[in-house]
């Protein structure tokens, strides 16, 4: 199967051609549809559908006592007034602003010190690193929850060993701080292996050439190596912002360990959770997901629109 | 494969599809209501059941049961049982909302903890068993239980285990200390400031916010902060039980004489078991838990009496326990109340006791076998009598609220921050309580303070 | 890209004074390279370590019976070495359920994300080198409809599930799992670059069926994406939690994820049985094929990233 393909780096040199030669060939049919038809039928039953009964629901209220009835927009005021969920959209927000780049920022670095050959034991380092995206999202906080405890975890091991004392990772202080930290174990690895492809495909030409011209490889990172991976930048972006405001998993599983420092709208994701599992209001936990959704989107759509403006 | 669809059939269609779906599921949940008259199914009926047979969906978590269901099948050899783990507590109870709302995927017979059954009750999504008799066994269950599976003039459910309190103490830190068992809670105050005065890894007890505690030590303490009728809910935390409550864990937190270590987790093990943490005022279910939870701490921990509010008190409450009930959307109530009656009732509860539950009845309770069994973990102590005891003294006109689930879910986001901050208890029950009458506002109640 | 222009232009004049030395930098990013930096090496290691801690963490505690693993350093091995005892008990315990989630959890991924990754395959193609009404639109929608919070739409997907009478079936967990957004991404650039417009052009022109078309001639060219997208949509299906913990209630049909959880939520029940060291043991058997996938697989979906990742 492989040895039929090209070759990746000489993908990279080719698509100009190629797409000269798609705009003057194609035509508007619709036999697309045969090929996207079935991806969009599965969509719709598992994404539009509910998305659509959600936004129907967001409609109506339906009280233990007085049963369901139609309130308008009455549950999007209510949202809009919502100090819990303003408080847990900020929370992300400050999620967001701290955690991606510093995760992107490592990721990058790693990617940039595996492509510049420079490293003892490449693919070692590559493999080990990318492998924490193995371990499901469950296990890790698991894991991460067993390593802070403070008495008897590995916190409380390093503090009685060196006889210091490390604050609690999992006090209302440092909460966030710790769940970012098991997030970006988790996506190092995966961010890292995108922009190393990314670095991978640079046309080898270029850099002859810079270095003839006797450029500093910081110049050589500046100049080339990012301005060419910028779209690679901007999708792991995209999707970074996008898991961020989705933040559920970690703080979740680690809600049982520090009930007090995770509340129950600690993130809007776990705040629609136990709107509707705990509290059984199905009709504000959809309309608290829309509102999600679209801020979501319109953030997304921005970070998109930043990069490729950049790019031109 | 498919054939060519356009974007704007499929957005139709799935609207259309959703829109159906609207329909049916708000039909499936609400026409139940409306305070029907519970179905009326004879002894004999449910003896007819038996004998055609038939199949059974359970959903429990409680391990004993599956013991239970085997003997309950050889003995009727025409039943055939699915007993499903769908989940521990609240877990469960969502898969059970979402089915009753779905109406489809409903089981036959669902445990239920008593803080949760007044929401299924209110909501009508389990059975009132009045009419298949049950009202009669009041005599057979403790005043305890039976309380808690009663909502307005309906039965529930049966009760199924209960969890009267003890303080399980370790004795071994304790006498190297040399410091008395606490027996009442000015002295379990003492205990906690000697015992971490002597060694200052040495906590009284864990405790990082617990709902179904602080409930439990209101109750003991004769506080009634929740009163019910029908849909008119009040809530206060300001009586005089919650208040004794709130001044005396106010010590212990104020001095830093609780290990904030939340239960269940694996460093509370740890602490179980390395003398770390002294002592648990827990339901009486908690035997097994240390027996296979903290195996290394066997023989130092013993259990005694609940602390005592009033010097010389004998009050206790209960802290979980469960009921087993029937759904109302199960058709196949006769045969289930059979499966209700024979665990809960007849042999299953020997069955249930031999595999280390606790019991719900009067009459395990006082058999000489049960009180004198001997708990190896305890170095040979006779831990039913204290248990049972306990049982007897649990205070009247204790009740949960209609919505008790939900409120517990938040009792962190309130009250929790007096384990963490500088906010007074007090003050922490009193946004418990303000959150709690916002919930139930909205839910339709009429809420007061 | 501008600035490839400019050292393109300056690589030429070098290159006919000095062939010898290009070509020797040329290589530079090979195996061979000569100028290795222990400083680099190192400053990576630190990430290395950071990312390979938690798992020497789960391996070592894996070695521990359940008194040990309360009672000894986290970060050491100690008292008898149980990791035989450990994986015995966990594939034997409660009748050997651990093989029923683990043969499960094959199911969903053989199934599912062998389904998504033929639907991505299928829609990025289409996506890839077909004009068709709504083309726009279909990215668009889809990821937009991936900004709104799962968890909020868990409700009515169940509903409408328990609707079809799919809950509690293998279908709830696999229909779900049969997207994958990013998936049919990297498909469609990976298509658009791997697949040359004239190839098509000429196969159309023999009169070859658009199906024909794709199997024979495209499908071979598409083997590093596809192996790509396969492990993606693998991960993500391996650790799926949230929508079986909503759509299972047997746990004949849970997937390892919900039953490991189940597990440690087993230590939490009154005549419950604390059994952490299953827990861990298992997370550990959980991780292990798919890194076991990862470094078998490595040579091929490194490629197949590298085509998707440049795309902008």
């Amino acid at each position: 199967m492989t040895t039929a393909s090209p070759p990746p780096a000489a993908l990279g040199t080719q698509p100009k051609p190629a797409k000269r030669a798609q705009k003057r060939t194609q035509k508007r049919s619709w036999s697309g549809w045969l090929f996207i038809g079935p991806f969009m039928a599965v969509f719709a039953v598992v994404f539009l559908a509910p998305i659509a009964y959600s936004i129907w629901l967001s409609f109506f209220r339906n009280q233990l006592v007085g049963g369901n009835g139609f309130v308008g927009l009455a549950n999007y005021s209510q949202a809009l007034q919502d100090s819990q969920f303003w408080s847990s959209l900020l929370r992300v927000t400050l999620f967001l602003a701290v955690q991606v780049p510093v995760m992107l920022l490592i990721a990058l670095l790693v990617a940039l010190a595996l492509d510049s050959g420079r490293l003892y034991g490449k693919s070692f380092f590559r493999i080990s690193i990318f492998l924490p995206y193995a371990v499901p999202a469950v296990v890790a906080s698991l894991m991460w929850g067993f390593m802070y405890g403070t008495r008897f975890g590995l916190v409380g091991n390093i503090n009685s060993a060196l006889g210091i004392n490390l604050p609690n990772p999992l006090s209302p202080d440092l909460i966030l701080a710790s769940i970012g930290n098991i997030v970006t174990w988790e996506f190092i690895g995966y961010n890292m292996l995108i922009f190393y492809s990314a670095l991978r495909v640079i046309p080898k030409s270029l850099y002859e050439a810079a270095e003839i011209d006797g450029a500093s490889q910081f110049r050589l990172v500046t100049a080339i190596k990012l301005p060419a991976i910028r779209g690679a930048l901007v999708v792991a972006a995209i999707f970074s912002v996008i898991g961020s405001f989705q933040l559920f998993n970690e703080p979740a599983i680690l809600q049982s360990l520090a009930p007090n420092s995770i509340s129950t709208y600690f993130t809007p994701n776990l705040y629609a959770y136990s709107l509707s599992f705990s509290g059984q209001q199905y009709n504000y936990s959809a309309t608290v997901a829309i509102i999600m959704g679209v801020i979501t989107m319109v953030i997304a759509y921005a970070v998109q629109l930043r990069g490729m403006r950049k790019e031109s | 494969m498919k054939s060519k669809i356009s974007p704007a059939v499929l957005r139709g269609s799935a609207l259309a599809l959703a829109a159906a779906l609207t329909l049916t599921a708000c039909g499936g949940g609400g026409n139940d209501a409306g305070g029907a008259a519970p179905e009326e199914v004879s002894a004999d009926d449910v003896q007819a059941a038996l004998e055609e047979g038939g199949d059974l969906t359970i959903w429990a978590w409680e391990p004993t049961l599956e013991k239970v269901v085997e003997d309950f099948e050889a003995e009727h050899p025409n039943v055939n049982i699915d007993l499903v783990n769908a989940g521990t507590g609240n877990d469960q109870y969502t898969a059970l909302q979402n089915a009753v709302a779905a109406g489809s995927g409903v089981p036959d017979v669902a445990q239920i903890e008593y803080f949760a059954l007044p929401q299924f009750a209110l909501a009508e999504s389990v059975k009132d068993l009045t009419g298949y008799g049950a009202g009669d066994l009041a005599d057979t269950f403790n005043p305890g239980p039976w309380s808690s599976v009663q909502a307005g003039e309906g039965i529930y459910g049966l009760p199924m285990d209960s969890g009267p309190m003890a303080l399980y103490y370790n004795t071994e830190v304790f006498e190297k200390h040399g410091v008395e068992v606490p027996t009442t809670w000015d002295e379990y105050v003492e205990a906690a400031r000697a015992l971490h005065a002597a060694d200052s890894s040495i906590y009284i007890a864990n405790d990082t916010g617990d709902a179904g505690l602080t409930t439990s030590l209101i109750w003991q303490a004769g506080g009634q902060p929740y009163k019910v009728d029908g849909t008119d809910v009040t809530i206060d935390f300001s009586d005089e039980g919650s208040t004794k409550f709130a001044e005396t864990w106010q010590q212990l937190l104020d001095e830093d004489l609780l290990s904030p270590i939340t239960s269940w987790s694996d460093e509370w093990y740890q602490g179980l078991g390395n003398g770390t943490i002294a002592t648990l005022a827990t339901g009486a279910w908690m035997p097994g838990n240390f027996t296979s939870g903290v195996p290394a701490a066997s023989g130092k921990w013993r259990a005694a009496p609940l602390p005592q509010w009033e010097e010389g008190g004998t009050a206790s409450a209960e802290n979980g326990g469960s009921s087993l009930t029937i759904p109302t959307a199960s058709e196949k109530g006769a045969l289930a109340y059979a499966f209700l009656d024979y665990a809960n009732v007849g042999d299953g509860v020997q069955t249930r006791i031999d595999g280390g539950a606790f019991p719900a009845t009067a009459a395990a309770l006082e058999s000489e076998e049960f009180l004198n069994a001997e708990f190896e973990y305890f170095g040979g102590q006779q831990a039913n009598q204290i248990f049972a005891e306990s049982a007897r003294n649990v205070p009247e006109g204790w009740s949960y609220l209609p919505f008790q689930a939900y409120a517990n879910s938040i009792f962190n986001d309130t009250a929790g921050q007096a384990y963490v901050s500088d906010t007074p208890l007090t003050e922490g029950l009193k946004s418990w309580q303000d959150a709690s009458i916002k919930y139930g506002s909205e839910q339709g109640f009429t809420v007061s303070e | 890209m501008s600035v490839a222009v400019e050292p393109a232009h300056t690589r030429k004049d070098h290159q006919k004074q000095k062939p010898g030395y290009v070509r020797m930098k040329s290589t530079r990013r090979g195996v061979d390279n000569p100028r290795r930096s222990v400083l680099l090496t190192v400053l990576t290691g630190i990430v290395l370590i950071y990312s390979l801690i938690p798992l020497v963490w789960l391996f070592i505690n894996s070695s521990k019976t359940q008194a040990d693993l309360f009672t000894s350093f986290g970060l050491w091995f100690s008292g008898d070495f149980a990791l035989f005892g450990n994986i015995g008990d966990t594939l034997t315990y409660d009748d050997g359920i651990f093989g029923r989630w683990f043969l499960n959890t094959v199911l969903y991924v053989v199934v599912g994300a062998g389904g998504a990754t033929f639907l991505a395959v299928l829609g990025g193609y289409a996506l890839a080198k077909f004009n068709f009404p709504g083309k726009k639109a279909v990215f668009a929608v889809v990821i937009g409809a991936v900004a709104v919070p799962g968890t909020a739409l868990a409700v009515p997907t169940f509903l409408m599930f328990s609707e079809m009478g799919l809950t509690n079936t293998p279908w709830s967990v696999i229909i779900p799992s049969l997207i994958s957004p990013f998936g049919l991404y990297l498909m469609w650039t990976f298509a658009s670059e791997a697949i040359p417009t004239e190839l098509l052009e000429s196969a159309r022109m023999d009169g070859a069926g658009e199906f024909r078309t794709f199997f024979q001639i495209c499908l071979p060219l598409l083997g590093p994406g596809i192996v790509t997208v396969l492990l993606f949509t693998m991960v993500a299906t391996w650790n799926n939690y949230f929508l079986p913990l909503i759509m299972l209630k047997d746990p004949a049909w849970y997937p390892l994820t919900l039953g490991l959880n189940a597990w440690n939520a087993q230590a939490s029940t009154a005549g419950g049985e604390a059994i952490f060291n299953l827990v861990i043991t298992g997370s550990l058997l959980t991780i292990l094929p798919l890194i076991a996938a990862f470094l078998l697989l490595q040579r091929y979906w490194q490629s197949g990233l590298s085509a998707g990742a440049v795309k902008e």
